[in-house]
């Protein structure tokens, strides 16, 4: 079981014709995804990596069907990007792209009110459910089909999260990038829900970083709803105030948004915070320990 | 990026939000000129560094002639000043505002900024003008009036004088007060602005004329927006941005100055700030936040490598890499060629891990390079840092 993304994903790739959307699209077919459409203006009719290019997303998605759209096109196009896919009713949006103005974020956030569309990033890695589905830019490899979501802020922080999850046997059921930017299109509180409600997924690890209240608004989530175990890193203690810590989203800004607050409100709330980003593999399989199928 | 108290407020007339009569000032002779042109008999020269605290610093000077005016700006240009917001080294003074000086009857507080979680812009308004926000948010949450905007239908007429109300100003002036919260809204909207502070928004005194004025200004722009307002680009001024930070901006590498002895190279933001705190829980204090961005090349590696040096209280570095599309292989090769390239002299501790780990360890170790320590695990790697730096 996983959310979001599985075996009946089908992905479109807005931007496949770029520099990244092309290399991604390669990585992505040989995880076995199947991304079964790109779009890049003008260059419709061609085709990379024996994936169809289109004009436009409708075109795409009427000739393809897909239902999965990630877009790798440059920040001063996104906006235009975004509004295309949320008008063509693709219900998965993953913005791989950084650099979006954050008004043209508002404003994707406003339109996509009281739809049912949900949207990933932008500022992000994407997400991968194990051994069936990869949506974005992560090494495929590192992942293991099981039962622990993970949620974070990060990229290489979250692979390196992963591969400790993996190295200690634990598999993971999806693992999404939200992003790193302030203004995101889903939330760690959106996406624990899907969690929540999903029977493949025991417990989730939630990567978070200074900046924002991300994880604050996460905890009144948990603590109202949540019932399986979340474990927590947070990133950026040793952070400067008013300092933009290589992510957009990652500032402390008006004494708001510390790493230490974070952790207080998480633990406050019944979360595991882990201390070291070393420990968290270790950290998950210790407290999850089960009995071993002999002794039950 | 920030602006400079005089740009903010040149934003703030295109707008027609009501500003003290000023004039900006690169030398003490400009500082003369302004003064004659306002006809003011008393003027305020305020250092423009990118800074709160200004006033309690030494930073605003008054100047009650044009010869005055000159003497009080060639205190200030050329100097380094050191607020509560600056650090010690404090920010470079190359221009001095030159504004007229007004009878305050009342400060007031006027606010844009952006509600991150729930997506959307936040206009806040308080009667506690001419303090710390922060400290007031703190103390008397009550006393600051929160207006979200919905982007939809934009700013309402209600809402204008929920705020207008909050500020309190005295009836005459409501109208104004009105105007300028809607100015406010438009140039967020028109300018990509993710933070519009006017603290304090004063009333003038009635004896002379009872304006309503922007005394100060503080305007943030969205960096990822730079690229529709070429204009606004066109304003940043370097010399107030950390001078190692800007340097590696400019190449695609974030940098953030620390205060420790080990220097930290990573591949990834999130992963950056973990290697900071890592270091810290190894009992040593990291010199620096580098992240040296996705597709980290030889060139790339060897950059990072020149500017972590070029802080003298660097004693070790840590290299931490998770390779996922950058290969540990390439980035050991990277880090052989730029260590030799550099003759770096402190010890380097690296830790790869991801894709193609293993060649990217023989690589390391097979090169015999005294000063270039593999160790696998991140725990390890950042104990061994903070040992090597303490010799």
């Amino acid at each position: 079981m996983s959310i979001l993304v599985g075996k009946d994903t089908r992905v479109l790739v807005q931007g496949i014709t770029g520099q990244a959307g092309a290399f991604h699209t390669e990585r992505m077919l040989e995880y076995k995804t199947p991304v079964v459409g790109g779009v890049t203006p003008g260059k419709g009719g061609t085709a990379i990596h024996g994936v169809p290019v289109f004009n436009t997303v409708r075109a795409a998605v009427e000739a393809t069907a897909a239902n999965a759209t990630a877009i790798f096109v440059p920040a001063k196009y996104t906006f235009e990007a975004i509004q295309e896919a949320i008008e063509t009713r693709i219900p998965l949006i993953v913005v791989i792209t950084e650099g979006v103005p954050t008004l043209d974020m508002l404003k994707v956030r406003q339109r996509l009110k009281g739809t049912s569309i949900r949207l990933i990033g932008p500022n992000c890695p994407g997400l991968i459910t194990p051994g069936q589905c990869k949506v974005g830019i992560m090494p495929g490899y590192i992942h293991k089909p099981g039962t622990i979501g993970v949620l974070s802020r990060s990229g290489t922080l979250t692979y390196d999260a992963v591969y400790q999850l993996t190295q200690a046997g634990l598999g993971q059921s999806t693992c999404i990038g939200i992003g790193g930017d302030p203004v995101l299109g889903s939330s760690f509180a959106d996406l624990l829900a899907l969690f929540q409600a999903d029977q493949g997924t025991e417990a989730v690890v939630l990567i978070g970083e200074i900046g924002g209240t991300e994880e604050e608004e996460a905890t009144a989530y948990i603590r109202g709803h949540l019932t399986k175990p979340v474990f927590a890193f947070v990133a950026g203690r040793m952070a400067p105030k008013e300092k933009r810590m290589g992510h957009a989203g990652a500032i402390v800004a008006g004494g708001k948004g510390t790493a230490a607050e974070k952790i207080e409100v998480l633990r406050a709330s019944g979360v595991t915070v882990i201390d070291s980003p070393a420990a968290i593999g270790r950290s998950v399989a210790q407290a999850l320990r089960r009995p071993t199928p002999s002794s039950r | 990026m920030k602006l400079h108290e005089y740009q903010a407020k040149q934003l703030f007339a295109s707008v027609g939000i009501p500003i003290p009569r000023g004039q900006v000032a690169n030398t003490p002779e400009e500082a003369e000129a302004a003064y004659t042109a306002l006809c003011q008999p008393s003027v305020n020269v305020k250092a423009q560094v990118h800074a709160g605290g200004r006033g309690k610093a030494g930073g605003v000077l008054v100047a009650a002639s044009a010869v005055q005016a000159a003497e009080q700006a060639k205190r200030l240009l050329g100097t380094r000043l050191v607020t509560k917001q600056t650090g010690p080294q404090g920010l470079p003074v190359s221009a001095v505002l030159i504004d007229e000086r007004v009878e305050m009857a009342a400060e007031r507080y006027l606010a844009l900024t952006i509600d991150r979680f729930h997506a959307r812009p936040l206009l806040l308004a308080s009667a506690k003008g001419g303090m710390d926000i922060e400290e007031v948010a703190a103390s008397e949450p009550g006393a600051i009036a929160r207006e979200p905007i919905d982007l939809a239908t934009g700013l309402q007429p209600a809402q204008v004088s929920g705020l207008v109300e909050a500020l309190g100003v005295p009836a005459d002036l409501a109208e104004t007060a009105r105007g300028v919260v809607k100015s406010l809204w438009e140039l967020f909207v028109s300018h990509d602005a993710s933070l519009i502070e006017i603290n304090p928004l004063v009333v003038t005194a009635r004896s002379t004329d009872g304006r309503l004025l922007a005394l100060d200004a503080k305007v943030i722009i969205d960096d990822n927006a730079l690229f529709r307002h070429p204009d606004l680009a066109a304003m940043r001024d370097s010399t107030q941005e950390h001078p190692i930070e800007w340097k590696a901006g400019q190449i695609g590498i974030a940098y953030v100055g620390l205060e420790g002895t080990i220097g930290c190279l990573v591949n990834g933001a999130g992963l950056a700030m973990a290697t900071n705190d890592i270091i810290k829980l190894c009992g040593g204090e990291p010199a620096n936040f580098l992240d040296v961005g996705g597709g980290a090349n030889v060139e790339q590696v060897t950059n990072a490598f020149s500017i972590i040096l070029e802080d003298a209280r660097v004693k070790a570095i840590l290299v931490n890499i998770f390779g996922g599309i950058m290969r540990c292989d390439w980035v050991a090769q990277g880090l052989l060629n730029a260590t030799r390239t550099l003759n770096v002299r402190v010890p380097i501790v690296v830790r790869l891990q991801g894709t193609n780990v293993e060649e990217g360890r023989r690589l390391l170790t097979e090169a015999r390079h005294l000063n270039l320590i593999s160790v696998d695990e991140l725990e390890a790697a950042a104990q061994r840092a903070v040992e090597l730096a303490r010799r």
